[in-house]
């Protein structure tokens, strides 16, 4: 193994869409340099890796950023930061039209103006938007972006960021990068739990399963306080192909249906958590299978959801063509995904104030593994990057490196050489994996028991997680790809725990499907209209509920 | 899901390797290309979209529903065409202008 160490001002971690969006902001307003470790390769990495074919945060004529904010509150039911969303909002418009300058196609009428979904939606040709952004990036004087390079841990000392340790999986290297600031862009977390398909399709899901939760896992073990972990997100996907469903709901104004051919939305809510809900439980009274009612739409409507789908899910395009029906000749059936952790949908994620500074010390945060602000969609994600690059911009100007000691080195790398050295164990990365994504699918809310819990299991949930951590301390990898899956796994049972821990901790329903707590299955907002907030200390999750921060007033850390 | 790759078509410039965002395609020692761990596709079919020999197609999983159509794609200026290949021998082929936007 090969050992490499490296300085920089602004360390980027994650080269997706925040990331990306970053690294420019950062270029555009100082001559700080900059890396960016992507343990893929930016030119498709992230969530716009096969593309996306709307923007569904814009303001659009006539609308505000407090509209934007009113409308994802709503959605929340109220646990939302609105310090958070306001200052994303109020960038939305400015990132895509710098998206627009950068070559993303966006869909405009004879007057040129952007033509409109909805109320905050754009109609754009996205299957390029995330090579657009790399090449942007790229371009960039004083960026350096180390492809393949996986961050296993912070550097972190006396809640001061020092930098991160990172394997390089092609050049077999361990790199240790110190940096005076630190912008976490890792994204969510995908594969906690056991996924529709768990065979041989297992990976066809709706959120990239390459995102393992890093970035949530490396500020929980950091210490850096989290908040609404407790807020899974459950997309409502076409079945199998698992691709979306809004550009039926909205592009053709497609009604949930069930097998009686009742419209049964209306009966359940329009809410992302509703919908979901709705379809569950028109399935366990005997009314499913639910579809998405496109039978009667044109054929020019056909012709234009199967050009739609290649741009975004090509897979629900073939599978329409496989079938040899069109939408027009057959409702489209759907289903909920497992639930996932993704701050740029829900709430979970670093608990930020409006600059999106963590709790750690020169530890700013952006996109989804950034808390308090969901709906966050494409443009959010770049707007979150934009703050956070100009406050560690100015951060990086007013604070020095602070050194990372030998002695942390020396142990991340004996950490490596362990998992590197052959041992007497029968259990592999893969085997953990699958156990873990059935204890989360059978006690803490997964598919199998249509998204509820209880206390009891939820316990029993906790102590399996803890056990398959014990024993992940024992695998071993044969190279370093292998050594990413390792660090990955126990990646998400870290996430895994903090999940449990506050699923537990939010003794209410709020949320159907999302956290629903059989023991406590109504909303109780005496109590529970907080934040539910942790902090890892001494090897146990402290749970913290903080007040609602108030409509047009602003949180700042008080350290 | 997951892509196949043909090794006889295929020329060993590695940009499916590289671009993949799970890692998972490799080189072996004739210096083709393949999927180490077909499993694991995503099915973002970015891999198929760089190959400058349309070596890479990619299938729908039987799990999911597929029936062994193959697809892949070309590209023309700012044409994409998506070429998808039926199992009973006939071809289907849609062309997307990259310069114009989805409609719905
Ligand atoms: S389709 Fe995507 S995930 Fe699958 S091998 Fe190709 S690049 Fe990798
Ligand atoms: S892109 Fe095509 S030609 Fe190049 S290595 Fe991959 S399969 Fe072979």
């Amino acid at each position: 193994m090969k050992t490499e160490k490296l300085t920089t001002d602004i360390l980027i971690i994650g080269g997706g869409t925040a990331g990306c969006y970053a690294a420019l902001t950062i270029s555009e307003n100082s001559d700080k340099k900059v890396i960016i470790c992507e343990k893929a390769h930016i030119k498709r990495s992230g969530c716009l890796a096969a593309g996306v074919n709307a923007l569904n945060a814009y303001i659009t004529e006539g609308r505000t950023p407090q509209d934007y904010v009113d409308y994802a509150k709503h959605d929340a039911d109220g646990i939302v930061r609105e310090d958070l969303l306001l200052t994303m909002s109020e960038r939305l418009n400015s990132v895509t039209h710098r998206l627009e300058q950068l070559g993303l196609v966006i869909l405009k009428d004879e007057n040129g103006k952007y033509v409109t979904r909805g109320n905050r939606n754009l109609k754009i040709n996205g299957e390029n938007i995330k090579p657009i952004l790399a090449k942007a990036v790229e371009a960039l004087p004083n960026t350096t972006i180390l492809n393949r390079v996986n961050v296993i841990d912070f550097a972190v000392k006396d809640n001061r960021i020092q930098g991160a340790f990172g394997i390089g999986i092609d050049d077999d290297t361990f790199y240790t990068i110190e940096a005076k600031a630190v912008i976490i862009a890792t994204g969510g977390a995908a594969g906690l739990y056991k996924p529709n398909n768990p065979g041989f399709s297992r990976h066809k899901m709706w959120y990239p399963p390459f995102n393992t939760g890093a970035g949530y896992a490396m500020g929980i073990k950091a210490g850096a306080e989290m908040t609404t972990f407790e807020m899974r997100f459950i997309a409502l996907r076409c079945k199998d192909t698992i691709a979306p469903t809004g550009t039926l709901a909205q592009g053709v104004g497609a009604k949930q249906v069930n097998s009686l051919g009742e419209v049964y939305e209306t009966k359940y809510g329009l809410t992302t958590s509703e919908r979901v809900y709705g379809t569950v439980n028109e399935n366990q009274e005997g009314r499913g299978p639910c579809y998405l009612r496109t039978e009667g739409i044109t054929p020019e409507q056909d012709e234009s959801l199967l050009k739609a789908y290649l741009n975004m899910a090509p897979s629900q395009t073939i599978k329409w063509i496989e079938s040899g029906k069109n939408p027009s000749q057959q409702n489209v059936e759907i289903e909920g995904t497992e639930p996932y952790i993704v701050g740029g949908h829900t709430a979970s994620g670093y608990w930020v104030d409006t600059k999106r500074a963590t709790t750690i010390n020169g530890l700013f945060a952006g996109g989804d593994v950034a808390g308090g602000a969901p709906q966050k969609y494409v443009t959010g994600a770049l707007a979150e990057g934009e703050i956070a690059a100009l406050s560690a911009v100015e951060y990086v100007s007013e604070n020095d490196i602070s050194p990372i000691e030998s002695s942390n080195i020396d142990s991340h790398i004996s950490e490596v050489e362990n998992f590197l050295t052959k041992k007497d164990s029968h259990f592999t990365t893969e085997q953990l994996e699958e156990a873990m994504q059935s204890v989360m699918d059978s006690y803490a809310g997964g598919i199998k028991t249509n998204y509820r819990f209880n206390e009891k299991q939820l316990d029993i949930a906790d102590y399996k997680i803890k056990q398959l951590t014990e024993l992940s301390n024992s695998l071993y990898a044969e190279d370093f790809q292998e050594l990413m899956y390792i660090y990955e796994l126990r990646e998400r049972l870290t996430v895994c725990r903090s999940v449990i821990a506050h699923l537990k901790a939010r003794k209410e329903t709020r949320w159907h499907s999302f956290a629903e707590n059989l023991d406590y299955p109504n909303k109780d907002d005496k109590n529970f209209n907080k934040y539910v907030n942790s902090r890892f200390e001494n090897g146990e999750i402290k749970i913290i509920l903080r007040d609602l921060v108030p409509g047009g007033k602003s949180y700042e850390h008080s350290n | 899901m997951s892509i196949a790759i043909n090794k006889q078509k295929c020329v060993g410039c590695g940009r499916c390797r590289n671009v993949c965002p799970g890692s998972l395609i490799k080189i072996d020692e004739s210096g083709k290309a393949y999927i180490k761990y077909p499993k694991d596709c995503w099915g973002c079919t970015s891999c198929i979209k760089e190959c400058p020999v349309h070596a890479i197609n990619f299938y729908l999983g039987a799990d999911i529903g597929g029936m062994g159509s193959m697809v892949h794609t070309e590209k023309n200026g700012d044409i994409l065409s998506w070429i998808i290949e039926k199992p009973q021998g006939d071809t289907i082929k849609i062309d997307i202008n990259q310069r114009e936007s989805n409609k719905y």
